[in-house]
């Protein structure tokens, strides 16, 4: 029996089991795919927003300011890759000159500080790339970016070693309230996973699919695109989620000059925030999203006719932008809804939504898990902090040690010499420790997420073989079970010189 | 009358080949070219290449090809029988690995060396 | 392994091996070549198919038996090899170069180094980088890495397999593919002719009745976590997709042969100047870079077809950084007294184009008697005259060529003759000429009865040609036999 079962680790969910950690209870991190962060939390925009966009009386204009600092000082706290860059709204134009006033204003009042807006020669002396076309644009200091799905991992992290239980491959399919608790019915996978070495071939996997009941006197929805789902399974439909599929590029950091130092935003409309350009931690640059309602939640497929629109708006926006030196393409889908602003209610006995979290979700995620263990606080929960809890998080990475360390460094562990992502200059040393942490990463995706493997140019063509093959040693697997990402996306169907390989049809 | 595309060189000649007339070829473009689809039409043939398991700690497979040149009907039939092989270190370049391929002269032989 | 190499060779594939046997054939005693695999050989050695060979050893060879006969070459010569190493960093310097190396046996360590080979090779284009709409399923490969699991680890990656693009090593691929079991249902290329030689698309997919789709290109790949199924449409002229013309293809894998970079990042953030054509770096006659004392050879440079021609280039820069680091002192010296006693009208150069100035400015040098501020005089006198226009021609090229390499040719440096690399843009199927001009004056030209991008072309221009030039521009062209 759990205290709290929070279902879904994305960010939110995530943010929330950190925040529980430091209290004496069993708390539960319940998630259907095998890995944290493996939906929006992902796939977004990677920026920290400094809280001028969203209206003053919604809960987003109440919460992005203070998530926004949270966000900075947890990933110092937590070692998360981030970037204090600054942010741009630009306006082409007299009528978006005027909006620029009205997000000023709106900032003010939504608590952000150092807002100013600035002429365009002057915008473009501090981003030379920027488009002679634009007339202005506002400023906002505090922003910037940051790795959202190590952010994710960080908080699941530092709320594992703090005994919450993270449970994987665990679809939520029913919520009962049975007294005084939830029984929460799941399917569970057992993957690839199991699998062993001597089983050296097999048509198909086995993926065993368990219905388990867990339960908890208290239950958290952050399912994110979800979670109007998990919401109807304990109460009378409040909101529909519109999931919307955001498509985005990366362009190569080292194959074209440096774009932009900053965020960079068009003018917002109703449509939303518009299509980004903006640094990553990596040293690349990202562009996009767009914006488009799809009728499958989990529909992150690329579409041309989106990608060369989005190419055409950055275009717009940095003219010297040239999509030729992209190395990625993906899209998330955003848990937008009907309701419009985030859903945070306890909308039945000891259940609480944190639903329908679209941008900013991120940013005020920190500031969305504050406002869940304040409810549960007047529900009486959390009355006790752990004395023994421990926070904090280093990694060691390769690139970050200094120029006159890293010979000794070196010699002391020596699997950091050995580059394995060449790209991005990862090491065997940083894939190794990244599956001694809290949350070991399961496939080859899960790897790039913690250590950067594959993120660069060749997109894991050059190591993608030997992160398998470092993955497959270290946790004792056989490489014919190792997946590139979710559950079932197998990389290797067999064996060369083994019948049971040849293709029946062929015969 | 049975058509290919010559690959002598690079230019890529259409070749007929006339089974009906002694194997007289046309659309060639040089003397090589014709020799090459008399050949063709006549008893094509090929070096067969592939990768045999090998009882290696580095080394999962060893690559093999035929000495000369096999029936190209024969290829697939070639292949099979690689299924079977497995070698020990130490491997050396030529070791033969299946010899005399359908009783003929050709031989599966390693192209590179396996210490160990 | 030392501090101080006379030159230091980054990449032990063909184009590394080669260069360095070279350089030490020529004359240098401390060589080092870095390698990042665990054994040298580079590519070959997953090129396991033959047809390697018939130029260089006028025989028929597998990658990794051409790749033996260079590596029991090195064995025999003393050539320092570290192999699991990377080079994380070059910095350029006047008098030598340093490197930033590393690996897990020898550490993190800086080696210095007369002069430098480049011979890094060439990665694939991605998904990524063609941007192909769809799902992010698993079961997409670029061939090479498909090559690698299949030939090297003896995994299979697939049962139904399409090919997107009909580059060489695509095809190598569907024929693989094929021997070893799987199904390949076609091989689909967006351009009007195939990427691939001749030879590989008669025996890799001709010889196994693999259909290849000219002008047509993969629009979508579905299916959530591997790949189910992609859509094939055919491409109008300027590759936009046709409507209506879709084929479905039930498959569970995609090899992707879109092509082929060369990696020059490490060559970029040293300086390297770079011909966004080639993606290589701009060489002169003898593979010196733009940075001297640093040459690259092989797929760093530009994209080879054979590894025989790789081979060879290699062996010049080899030569050249043997030349370089030996006769260092000499040849500026020569440069200089040639340069001086030379009347040609040639002489004016924009950066330094007195005659008298450079005259009075060597003699100086000489005349010095303090042997580094000897050397560092004639450095810097060297270093105008090399940036002088005259002293160096340009190729340039009209439409019809998509690049040459080199792209500069210092005249007084080429010895005999100089050979020049070229693709053409397009297919040219009846007998055509490579000309060269300066101006309307044709210097060169060249018969060849036909021509293919997929092709690398190559002429020899004579130094009594190149001495005849007028300007510093050299045009080459394709044009009609007149």
């Amino acid at each position: 029996m759990f205290d709290v079962a929070i279902i879904g680790a994305g960010v939110v969910g995530c943010a929330v089991a950190y925040e529980l950690s430091q209290y004496k209870l069993r708390a539960a991190l319940i998630e259907k795919e095998n890995d944290v962060a493996m939906g929006a939390s992902r796939a977004n925009t990677a920026i920290i927003h400094g809280g001028y966009d969203p209206a003053t009386h919604t809960l987003m204009g109440r919460l992005n300011v203070e998530g926004m600092r949270r966000c900075f000082e947890l990933c110092e706290e937590l070692d998360v890759e981030h970037k204090k860059t600054g942010s741009w709204v630009v306006a082409f134009d007299a009528t978006q000159r005027t909006t620029l006033e009205m997000l000023l204003e709106q900032g003010v009042a939504n608590g952000c500080e150092g807002l100013k807006i600035l002429e365009g020669d002057i915008v473009r002396s501090r981003e030379p790339n920027l488009s002679d076309d634009i007339v202005a644009a506002l400023w906002i200091p505090e922003s910037g970016v940051l790795n959202p799905w190590e952010f994710t991992l960080a908080m699941a992290e530092v709320a594992v070693r703090n005994g919450v239980t993270f449970m994987p491959n665990t679809k939520v399919c029913g919520l009962t309230w049975r007294q005084d608790h939830y029984e929460i019915k799941s399917h569970t996978i057992r993957s690839a996973l199991n699998m062993s070495e001597d089983s050296s071939f097999q048509q198909e996997y086995h993926r065993e699919t368990d219905i388990i009941a867990i339960r908890a006197h208290y239950v958290i929805n952050a399912a994110g695109v979800g979670s109007d789902l998990i919401h109807n399974m304990v109460a009378p439909p409040a909101f529909e989620i519109v999931p919307t599929r955001g498509e985005y590029f990366l362009l190569d950091g080292t194959a074209v000059d440096h774009l932009v130092g900053s965020v960079v935003f068009p003018c917002p409309t109703r449509a939303g925030k518009g299509v980004t350009v903006s640094p990553t931690v990596h040293g690349d640059f990202l562009i996009g999203p767009n914006s488009e309602v799809v009728a499958d939640r989990e529909d992150t497929a690329v579409t041309g006719g989106a990608l060369r629109d989005i190419a055409q708006k950055a275009h717009r926006v940095v003219p010297s932008l040239n999509v030729r030196t992209s190395i990625r393409n993906f899209a998330g889908v955003r848990a937008n809804s009907t309701y419009g602003d985030f859903f945070i209610e306890k909308s039945a006995t000891n259940f609480i939504d944190l639903a329908a979290i679209k941008s900013p979700g991120l940013t005020c995620a920190p500031a969305i898990a504050r406002v869940a263990r304040e409810m549960l606080q007047k529900d009486g929960l959390l009355k006790e902090k752990r004395d023994d809890w421990r926070g904090g998080r280093r990694i060691i990475r390769f690139k970050e040690i200094p120029e006159e360390e890293r010979d000794a460094f070196v010699r002391e562990n020596p699997l950091y010499g050995r580059v394995i992502c060449r790209c991005e200059t990862i090491t065997e040393g940083e894939i190794i420790a990244s599956m001694k942490r809290e949350i070991p990463p399961v496939s080859i995706d899960g790897i790039k997420r913690r250590t950067g493997t594959g993120m660069g140019r060749c997109q894991g063509g050059f190591c993608g073989p030997r992160v398998m093959e470092i993955l497959a040693r270290e946790s004792g697997r056989d490489p014919l079970s190792i997946e590139e990402d979710g559950c079932g996306s197998t990389i290797l169907i067999g064996r060369t010189k083994d019948p049971r390989s040849r293709e029946v049809s062929s015969e | 009358m049975k058509e290919y595309v010559c690959i002598i060189c690079p230019r890529g000649c259409h070749l007929a080949v006339d089974e009906e007339n002694d194997y007289a070829v046309t659309g060639n473009g040089c003397l090589r070219g014709a020799a090459y689809g008399r050949e063709e039409a006549m008893h094509p043939t090929r070096i067969v290449t592939s990768s045999v398991r090998v009882r290696s700690r580095i080394h999962p497979r060893c690559p093999v090809k035929t000495d000369k040149a096999i029936a190209k009907s024969d290829i697939m039939k070639a292949m099979l029988l690689l299924d079977d092989v497995e070698l020990s270190p130490p491997v050396r370049r030529g070791d033969v690995v299946i010899a005399s391929l359908f009783g003929g002269e050709a031989n599966f032989i390693a192209t590179r060396d396996i210490d160990e | 392994m030392h501090d101080e190499y006379e030159l230091i060779v980054i990449g032990g594939g063909p184009a590394g091996l080669g260069a360095a046997l070279s350089a030490r054939e020529h004359g240098l005693e401390r060589i080092l070549v870095v390698e990042r695999d665990v054994q040298l050989g580079g590519i070959l050695n997953q090129c396991i198919h033959n047809g390697f060979g018939l130029h260089y050893f006028g025989e028929e060879l597998t990658g990794p038996e051409y790749a033996a006969r260079l590596i029991d070459r090195l064995n025999g010569q003393a050539i320092d090899v570290l192999c699991d190493a990377m080079v994380l960093e070059i910095i350029p310097g006047e008098n030598g170069h340093t490197l930033r190396l590393m690996s897990a046996d020898c550490g993190y360590r800086t080696v210095g180094s007369q002069a430098i080979i480049l011979a890094m090779g060439c990665r694939e284009r991605t998904r990524g980088a063609i941007q192909i709409p769809g799902t992010r399923a698993a079961g997409i490969f670029t061939a090479g890495t498909a090559q690698r699991y299949v030939n090297i680890e003896g995994y299979m990656v697939g049962r139904r397999i399409i090919i997107l693009g009909s580059g060489d090593i695509g095809l190598i691929m569907a024929r693989r593919m094929v021997l070893e079991g799987a199904t390949v249902v076609a091989c689909v290329e967006i351009m009007p002719y195939p990427g691939g030689l001749t030879r590989n698309i008669v025996q890799c997919l001709q010889d196994f009745d693999i259909p290849l789709y000219l002008s047509h290109t993969i629009t979508r790949i579905e299916g959530k976590q591997r790949v189910e199924k992609v859509i094939v449409q055919e491409v109008d002229d300027r590759f936009h997709p046709i409507d209506g013309t879709d084929i479905a293809f039930d498959v569970d894998t995609v090899l992707l042969s879109v092509g082929l970079i060369p990696e020059n990042e490490l060559s970029r953030a040293a300086g390297v100047e770079i011909d966004s054509k080639t993606s290589g770096p701009i060489v002169y006659e003898n593979g010196e870079t733009s940075v001297p004392g640093i040459f690259a050879c092989g797929n760093v440079l530009h994209v080879h077809d054979l590894v025989d021609f790789v081979t060879t280039e290699s062996e010049g820069a080899g030569k050249a950084a043997a030349e370089y680091v030996l006769r260092r002192i000499d040849v500026l010296e020569k440069r200089i007294y040639e340069k001086v006693s030379h009347d040609d009208v040639n002489l004016q150069s924009p950066s330094y184009d007195d005659p008298q100035k450079v005259a009075c400015e060597a003699e100086h040098a000489r005349a010095s008697h303090d042997d580094v501020e000897r050397s560092a005089l004639i450095d810097d006198l060297s270093k105008k005259l090399v940036q002088g226009r005259s002293y160096c021609l340009s190729i340039v090229r009209d439409e019809t060529i998509s690049y040459t390499v080199p792209q500069r040719i210092r005249v007084q440096r080429v010895d005999k003759q100089v050979s020049v690399f070229f693709r053409v843009k397009n297919p040219q199927k009846m007998p055509k000429c490579i000309v060269f001009r300066d101006g309307e004056r044709i210097v060169a030209s060249f018969r060849r009865p036909y021509m293919m991008p997929g092709e690398m072309e190559r002429v020899t221009l004579t130094r009594e040609q190149l001495d005849d030039v007028c300007g510093n521009e050299l045009l080459i062209s394709v044009e009609e036999i007149r």
